[in-house]
């Protein structure tokens, strides 16, 4: 019998110090009968069970020529499937009070549901047609291109979608990185029926899926919902686009738009997942602009200066590239001091690194903060899929904190010479920028 | 006086409820715990009973900006250690302004509750403001509002819209503030709102996660507690008067990638003790513009014809007084705005005229009986669902008793309000729309 732990709470002896928490969940790692692998944490305190199932590839994994079509695919999995039309589909899975997300990413198809206890099996059922028997009706397509469409037109009005589209551009160019997954007007219009099963038969296949599963539910019931779930899959997709060569120089990027805020995305070369150094860039993001208020980036710009309501950058280790990304807006007239603010902050990181009172911080920080994630049978689903996806194992859960305190003063000073790149560091910014002489 | 019971949050489910804890402070602080043990993580909130609505005529902007200037240190604390302290934790703290109230809250290991506790309860109490960060941060929330209002049309839309909805009430003017009013805001008006408006009896406390309440209570007791009561007034806001002709408004803009238009009508919030009114406005909700598949707008405007891209219809009652109902539509390529308005109304006389099918009322009623039961899953979001509850007034019990209202609401019910809510005469209208296509409307 396999209890769920939630966390094991190791206190400190005093307030003042961040104790040394470990996360331990208690992961089952399952194979069903037919062969299908999960990840599973059981919890049955809320009659509910989360479900987190990922292809990888997503929409990379669009055809030449066809791009767009595996977000759209993905778009209408929930607009009919089996013997139920749209509007049909919609009403068994409320019948069922079920919910089911579908959503495309540059490296992943993802499915999120949450199904009652009560009536589970039922509700995998209905989830069951969505991933293996859509019906891409035509007029179910229709509709559906027409929202792809809206949303590209409002897109092209978007300051930040603006920037983030130029950015893949200039960085990626061919690659399917280098542009928009949900494609162009002109791609989206052309994508026929046979676009969208020739789009799901590449991207949703057995070779490339993760399932995590928690909530109430144990591994002997898991097993045989998942051969039902997936049995009707092929096994096999397309192959993954090779890596994406990043093609982008330091420098400035203005894309001239009427608006009184620019809004800046920037970014430079990362480091991958697996780089031995990872967890030191990880550090020395957190110290420099991650999300919270002690980030060098938010006290330099927003706190000090009053430049911004927010600024920040984040790793981005995704499949075929390694990036670190930012983002600040400011008001026009204001928007060149923020990212010469910036940049000093890059040639800062780069040249001294942090202290070893700053690491301590920042150390503190991230061990403490990592338990807090696994709260909810939702939030743990999502992170054990995660986690397949990034290769990582189980164990991985007990052991991250003791990476993090790994690092090493020296190791930041290194990594971050070596990698911080100020004079590489590139700005789209959108608006109306005073002072800023980008290439148009 | 402390008083203490415990209430079961659902009423409809025969399953284990999250256990609900609530009591005061003699100085009027009002206590709320929710315990769920299944991780070590806390959420510690502190609401005050006030918000943008209140706020002195020409000071817009200022419960929000306030909000910003909470973080600038104490007597003890300085400037940005609050935060620093509770990310030295592995915490995350942040806080909210809305028109009704204005929240502070940390996410932490539950063993650090009570240096959180003592860091809310000082700064109830010893703010120090420095001028120079007072205009530091006055620029920082101008460049908000250009992040969130400025340079987004559809904001700038919905900040017109509200305008014309609410005449005479509060509601009409933005949490942000309106730029020329923000740009004004000082030190001296933070701390007259402070002053007036951050006091024990005018807050409260709601501790959710892995917690005693026992502990709780006393952890309130020792730092809450010796605060003084400062015997805040009732809320007195101008109210609406009864809207006798319908307003149009049409917001044109260059930025817009994609137009649409957006219906609203003044509506009942949650009031305490007569909760049902706004149940059913729930049910009317979901039934016209919840799930597009299976909603009437979404039947009509996405299925039957391809009028619109997307329909949906919102009503949020948490909300101190009256508020509003609303409607959007985007219209399919090809389709102007007035033809989709059109269409709307079509649709809504249709409603009043031939009312709900039993089984569509069926499947909202079970929709919302599964949602009851999937936020339990985040213990911070049922924080959130008392803590707002408390600062517009209801009761613990009037929270409490929610799901279960809205487990017994009938199509007549919902059928009364649509007749009451829904007058052609109440409706505001907008149209948000791009130059060229504003020429031919």
């Amino acid at each position: 019998m396999i209890r769920f732990f939630a966390l094991v709470l190791m206190l400190a002896s005093s307030l003042m110090l961040a104790s040394p928490l470990r996360a331990e969940i208690a992961v089952q790692e399952i194979t069903s009968p037919g062969g299908v692998q999960a990840w599973l944490v059981e919890s049955h305190d809320i009659p509910f069970l989360a479900l987190e199932i990922r292809f990888r590839g997503g929409g990379s994994l669009d055809a030449p020529g066809k791009r767009g079509a595996i977000n759209l695919m993905t778009a209408l999995l929930e607009e009919g499937a089996g013997q139920r039309d749209a509007r049909a589909f919609a009403r068994a899975r409320d019948e069922l009070a079920a919910s089911f997300r579908f959503r495309a990413s540059q490296d992943a198809v993802a499915v999120s549901a949450r199904v009652l206890t009560e009536n589970r099996a039922a509700a995998l059922e209905v989830l069951r047609q969505a991933l293996t028997e859509p019906r891409f009706d035509s007029d179910a397509v229709e509709r559906v291109r027409a929202q792809v469409l809206a949303g590209l037109r409002a897109g092209e009005a978007d300051p930040n979608t603006i920037a983030a589209n130029r950015f893949a551009e200039l960085a990626f160019g061919g690659h399917p990185y280098g542009s928009a997954l949900d494609g162009t007007p002109d791609s989206v219009a052309a994508l026929t029926r046979a676009d969208l099963q020739e789009a799901k038969a590449r991207a949703m296949a057995r070779d490339r899926l993760f399932v995590a599963a928690a909530g109430d539910i144990t591994a002997a019931e898991l097993g045989p919902l998942l051969d039902a779930l997936f049995a009707g899959l092929p096994e096999a997709g397309a192959p993954q686009p090779g890596p994406a060569d990043l093609s982008l120089p330091g420098g400035e990027t203005v894309i001239p738009f009427e608006t009184p805020q620019s809004v800046a995305l920037f970014g430079q070369r990362g480091l991958a997942r697996e780089h031995p150094d990872f967890f030191t860039a990880f550090v020395i993001n957190d110290a420099l602009g991650a999300g919270n208020f002690s980030s060098r980036l938010m006290q330099e710009v927003r706190v000090k200066r009053g430049l911004t309501y927010g600024v920040y950058s984040y790793l981005a280790p995704m499949d075929h590239a390694a990036m670190i990304y930012g983002r600040v807006a400011s008001a026009n007239g204001r928007i060149a001091e923020a990212i010469g603010v910036i940049r000093q902050e890059w040639r800062r990181m780069a040249g001294e690194g942090m202290t070893a009172q700053e690491l301590e911080q920042v150390k503190t920080y991230l061990t403490g903060a990592y338990p807090l994630r696994f709260d909810g049978n939702a939030n743990i689903a999502r992170i054990l899929v995660g986690m397949q996806m990034e290769g990582l194992d189980p164990a991985y859960i007990a052991t991250r904190n003791d990476r993090i305190r790994a690092v090493t003063v020296e190791d930041v000073g290194r990594v971050a010479r070596e990698w911080l790149d100020p004079a590489g560091l590139h700005f789209v910014v959108v608006g109306q920028p005073e002072g800023l002489k980008g290439a148009e | 006086m402390l008083r203490i019971f415990v209430l079961c949050l659902v009423l409809a489910c025969p399953l284990q409820a999250a256990p609900v804890t609530s009591f005061s402070l003699e100085n009027g602080l009002q206590v709320v715990v929710i315990e769920d043990h299944r991780a070590p993580v806390a959420v510690n909130m502190v609401w005050y009973r006030v918000g943008a609505a209140d706020e002195a005529p020409g000071k817009s902007g200022l419960a929000h900006f306030l909000e910003h200037l909470m973080f600038k240190g104490t007597d003890t604390v300085g400037p940005g250690e609050f935060s620093a302290t509770v990310a030295a934790q592995g915490g995350a703290d942040n806080a909210f302004t809305s028109w009704d109230y204005t929240a502070y809250y940390q996410r932490f290991a539950a063993d650090r509750l009570e240096m959180m506790i003592r860091m809310e309860a000082d700064r109830m109490a010893n703010l120090r403001l420095a001028q120079t960060d007072v205009e530091t941060e006055r620029e920082v929330i101008l460049e908000e509002r250009g992040q969130r209002t400025d340079n987004d049309p559809g904001a700038l839309f919905s900040e017109q819209r509200r305008a014309a909805q609410f005449l005479n009430h509060p509601y009409g003017i933005p949490i942000i503030g309106w730029r020329h009013e923000m740009a004004a805001l000082t030190r001296e008006d933070a701390l007259a709102f402070y002053r007036a408006h951050y006091v024990p009896d005018n807050a409260v406390l709601v501790v959710a996660g892995d917690v005693d309440p026992q502990a709780v209570r006393q952890m309130a007791q020792a730092h809450f507690g010796p605060l003084a009561a400062a015997g805040v007034m009732p809320r007195q806001r101008p109210q609406e008067p009864p809207q006798i002709s319908a307003r149009r408004l049409t917001l044109v803009d260059a930025r817009v990638g994609q137009p649409y238009l957006a219906r609203s009508y003044l509506a009942p919030g949650r009031g305490p003790g007569a909760q049902e009114r706004a149940a059913a406005l729930v049910y009317l909700a979901e039934l016209l513009g919840g799930e597009g598949a299976d909603s009437r707008l979404g039947e009509a405007l996405q299925f039957d014809r391809q009028l619109a891209v997307y329909t949906g219809a919102f009503y949020d009652g948490l909300t101190r007084d009256d508020t509003e109902f609303s409607f959007v539509v985007v219209p399919a390529a090809g389709v102007g705005l007035a033809q989709a308005e059109a269409a709307l109304d079509e649709v809504l006389a249709e409603f009043l005229q031939n009312g709900v099918t039993p089984e569509r009322f069926g499947r909202v009623k079970t929709r919302l009986r599964a949602a009851d039961i999937y936020a339990r899953d985040n213990v911070q979001d049922l924080a959130y669902l008392y803590g707002q509850g408390l600062a517009i007034g209801l009761s613990v019990e009037d929270i409490a008793a929610w799901p279960g209202l809205l487990q017994q609401v009938t199509p007549e019910d919902v059928m009364e309000v649509a007749r009451i809510v829904l007058r052609p005469e109440a409706a505001v209208t907008g149209y948000l729309a791009r130059p060229e296509q504003e020429a031919s409307q």
